[in-house]
């Protein structure tokens, strides 16, 4: 097929990655190295999530690639081009018959399901490298649940804007041992991590760092008694589709400041829009 | 009353390593006995020393022969043996040193250096200082300078707090070296006042006064040294002479 | 002999850390060697010297920061504990660090997060130890710049935004905050001035008698040791040459090395 081995990626290739899949899986949150490779596109735009897509696609897989939830980003139809090239596999914009989704910084609105596997792409997959440079003591720092230093990061915000300000890449505790980073979805997709009937892998390419929430896993995110964790909210509704439950992005529409506010999951408004009319 | 300190054969000498060790012998064949509520004075021909047994009782120096025994309710402690940090206690509970000099941390008001005794035992604060305010006007201190710290203070003033530094934890031991040196005659008076009062306590003093009517009014005994001190012939290194 | 009346104080008091024939060598005498001695809960123990003489690497072995060539050292902890410095695992001796432990850097820049508020770096330690209300660490925050003389409301202020006293304080009250059995400091008021310092070390004494605290000070400056200490050690090439009473060893000095030490010292 073209030239190319199945899925681009050699098979020794594969099945390193799927060994260092295992171990994720099995330790939740923990993050594995894998001997990452060149890919055919530069690093950022999503090397990790590929590779890791490649390794654990089969022939009767059926892709989608979302990047901030739309189907239609330049990011996203050429990842869905290059494996329908080089896998041959078929694609989908539709979440509910998607059996592999890559995605960048977003999980789908529609409840993801027992079977469906999440790839995410992880820029930066080490949570605790906003205060700490080195590699080996951050690692330390995760083997011994040092990790004071998370919260130290949310009191500053509570104490410069009077509420917790990360809204994106929020931190959370998996299965109350391993703090993650979730890669930067919005703080409003956090909770659809937790007990999540789907497979969620991470993958960051640049680091050549992989891990996993396994289905139905516990994951909280870091906060403090008296700021509890909260998610984004809105006044409008998506002027699209009317939605009053899914993440929304600004739009702006002319020179004048109109703006409008629309789902960010183009495949849920798409299908909303469809159900209405 | 009973015999509180007890001192035999006390010999002292230093070995200047800076001076091809050079060994010096300050104090020869020392014994006396001190008993509780009695002062016992130090005398002898100005600059031999005298100073040398108040701080080989206070620890700072060490004896090259001899023995030093506090006689508690249970049994004798020999002080030329004990371990380094058994000093700490001793001298907070026990010995009270009142130095010629004040050696305190600069800027800490004079209140507060004179609480210090007190509150390293875990005394409340207040109790504290309200003793320390009243030691520091008996000795008539003026109020404006207790909270100033007294590194700027006159060789009077500076000793006064001294003093009151020394006899507010009422240790059952006083050494007294010179207290009234730099003093008028009414805060002399005050100083003998205290340690009569010292002694109506129980407190056993060892002291140094020059000051002859001073030393009248307190001593109960006279100790001669003269047989016993040298004077230090050559400077030793690093003393305040 | 009569009897006596004076009850006899308790001069004893548990031992907190033993130190058995500790040797950390770089080269020939480069570092420490032959290292023995016992600290004692509520002591302040000074460990003088001049540059190279091998404190800082005792003190980075005593407080756990790198293991010794040789010899051991035993740490008698909170719930009664004995514990091997360097037979116990690392996650263990980490934890003593973070929860028994306190260890102030002479240069606070070490010691603290320059990036986060002063409050974020008091409160650190609490939310290591699994604090999470901000509401308390707030207040925590406050208090303890309160008792370091830093005004409270300079909370949320940057490290750096403060003068190299206070932020000696900052790492002083970032340290106690957890009220720490142990505490290291490496020469706490080197490198300040003189006003400064004399200040830092009035406070230093006040909150070790306040907070019972045992203390392992390196220092090079003798006035610094005798303010603060109740014993010494003085090391010279990588040795311990005399230990004892602070007063004693400068006032005594027993060994050519020490009566050398004390006799350089300036007296303005």
């Amino acid at each position: 097929m073209n030239g190319y081995n199945f899925a681009y990626l050699d098979e020794q290739t594969k099945r390193m990655i799927r060994r260092a899949l295992l171990k994720a899986v099995a330790i939740p949150g923990y993050q594995v190295p894998f001997g990452g490779r060149e890919m055919p596109m530069p690093y950022g735009w999503g090397t990790g999530g590929m590779q890791l897509t490649a390794s654990i696609l089969g022939s009767d897989d059926v892709l989608k690639v979302i990047d901030q939830g739309a189907d239609d980003t330049t990011n996203a139809v050429s990842i869905r081009a290059f494996f329908q090239r080089v896998a041959g596999v078929e694609t989908t914009t539709a979440t509910t018959s998607a059996s592999v989704i890559q995605t960048r910084h977003r999980i789908p609105e529609a409840a993801l399901s027992h079977g469906q596997i999440l790839v995410f792409q992880v820029p930066i997959p080490e949570p605790l490298r906003f205060i700490e440079p080195s590699e080996q003591e951050t690692r330390l720092m995760h083997a011994l649940e040092e990790y004071g230093v998370m919260h130290v990061k949310l009191y500053e915000d509570i104490a410069r804007y009077g509420h917790i300000a990360t809204t994106y890449a929020y931190p959370v505790k998996v299965d109350d041992r391993y703090v993650m980073d979730p890669s930067p979805i919005p703080k409003f997709d956090n909770p659809k991590l937790h007990m999540n009937e789907a497979l969620m892998l991470f993958g960051a390419g640049r680091e050549k760092r992989l891990y996993a929430i396994p289905p139905y896993t516990r994951v909280e995110s870091l906060d403090f008694e008296d700021h509890p964790f909260e998610i984004q909210a809105w006044d409008e509704c998506c002027a699209l589709c009317g939605s009053e439950t899914s993440y929304l992005d600004e739009v702006i529409t002319d020179d004048a400041g109109n703006r409008m506010f629309v789902c960010s999951d183009t495949d849920y408004c798409m299908t909303r829009r469809g159900e209405v009319a | 009353m009973n015999a509180l300190l007890t001192v035999e054969n006390l010999h002292k000498g230093f070995v200047l390593h800076g001076q091809g060790g050079t060994a010096l012998e300050v104090m020869h064949d020392l014994s006396l006995e001190l008993r509780a509520g009695e002062c016992l004075v130090l005398a002898g021909r100005s600059g031999i020393g005298k100073s040398t047994l108040l701080k080989m009782l206070y620890g700072n120096y060490l004896a090259r022969r001899g023995s030093i025994r506090l006689h508690f309710s249970d049994g004798p402690l020999e002080l030329t043996d004990l371990p380094a940090h058994a000093w700490h206690p001793l001298r907070r509970d026990v010995i009270g040193y009142v130095s010629q000099f004040l050696r305190v941390v600069p800027r800490v008001s004079a209140v507060e250096v004179v609480m210090e005794p007190l509150l390293a035992r875990g005394a409340d604060a207040w109790d504290a200082r309200t003793k320390a305010e009243t030691l520091l006007s008996r000795l008539n201190l003026p109020e404006r300078l207790w909270q100033l710290p007294p590194g700027t203070f006159s060789g009077g003033e500076q000793q006064r707090v001294n003093i009151a530094r020394g006899f507010i934890g009422e240790h059952p031991l006083l050494l007294l070296d010179e207290p009234t040196a730099s003093l008028d005659a009414a805060n002399r008076a005050e100083v003998v006042a205290l340690i009569h009062e010292a002694k109506a306590r129980g407190t056993a003093m060892l002291g140094i006064f020059h000051d002859e009517d001073v030393r009248s009014q307190v001593a109960d005994r006279l100790l001669p040294l003269d047989d016993h001190l040298m004077a230090k012939t050559t400077h030793f290194p690093g003393q305040p002479s | 002999m009569n009897r006596s009346v004076l009850p006899r104080p308790d001069l004893e008091r548990p031992a907190l850390l033993d130190v058995h024939n500790v040797s950390r060598l770089y080269g020939p005498d480069k570092g420490c060697q032959e290292i023995n001695f016992r600290l004692h809960a509520g002591e302040v123990l000074g460990i003088v010297g001049e540059s190279g003489s091998g404190k800082s690497t005792l003190l980075r072995v005593l407080a756990g920061l790198e293991a010794p060539d040789a010899g051991h050292v035993a740490y008698h902890s909170a719930n009664d504990d004995t514990l091997d410095l360097y037979a116990i695992s690392e996650a263990r001796r980490r934890a003593l660090l973070r929860l028994e432990w306190g260890l102030i850097h002479q240069n606070p820049r070490d010691g603290l997060r320059m990036g986060v508020s002063a409050g974020a770096n008091i409160g650190e330690r609490l939310m290591a130890l699994g604090q999470r209300h901000y509401g308390q660490l707030r207040a925590a925050g406050q208090d303890w710049m309160g008792q370091v003389e830093l005004d409270p409301g300079r909370i949320d202020d940057a490290p750096r935004t403060f003068s190299g006293g206070m932020q000696q304080r900052l790492q002083i009250a970032r340290t106690l905050v957890t009220r720490p059995r142990l505490v290291f400091m490496d020469e706490p008021t080197g490198g300040l001035d003189v006003s400064v310092q004399a200040r830092l070390l009035d406070m230093i004494r006040t909150l070790v008698r306040q907070l019972g605290l045992s203390v392992v000070l390196v220092t090079h400056d003798l006035a610094v040791a005798r303010l603060l200490s109740h014993r010494l050690l003085v090391m010279r090439r990588s040795r311990v040459v005399e230990a004892g009473l602070t007063d004693q060893i400068l006032d005594d000095p027993q060994h050519a090395y020490t009566q050398l030490l004390v006799s350089s010292v300036l007296t303005p």
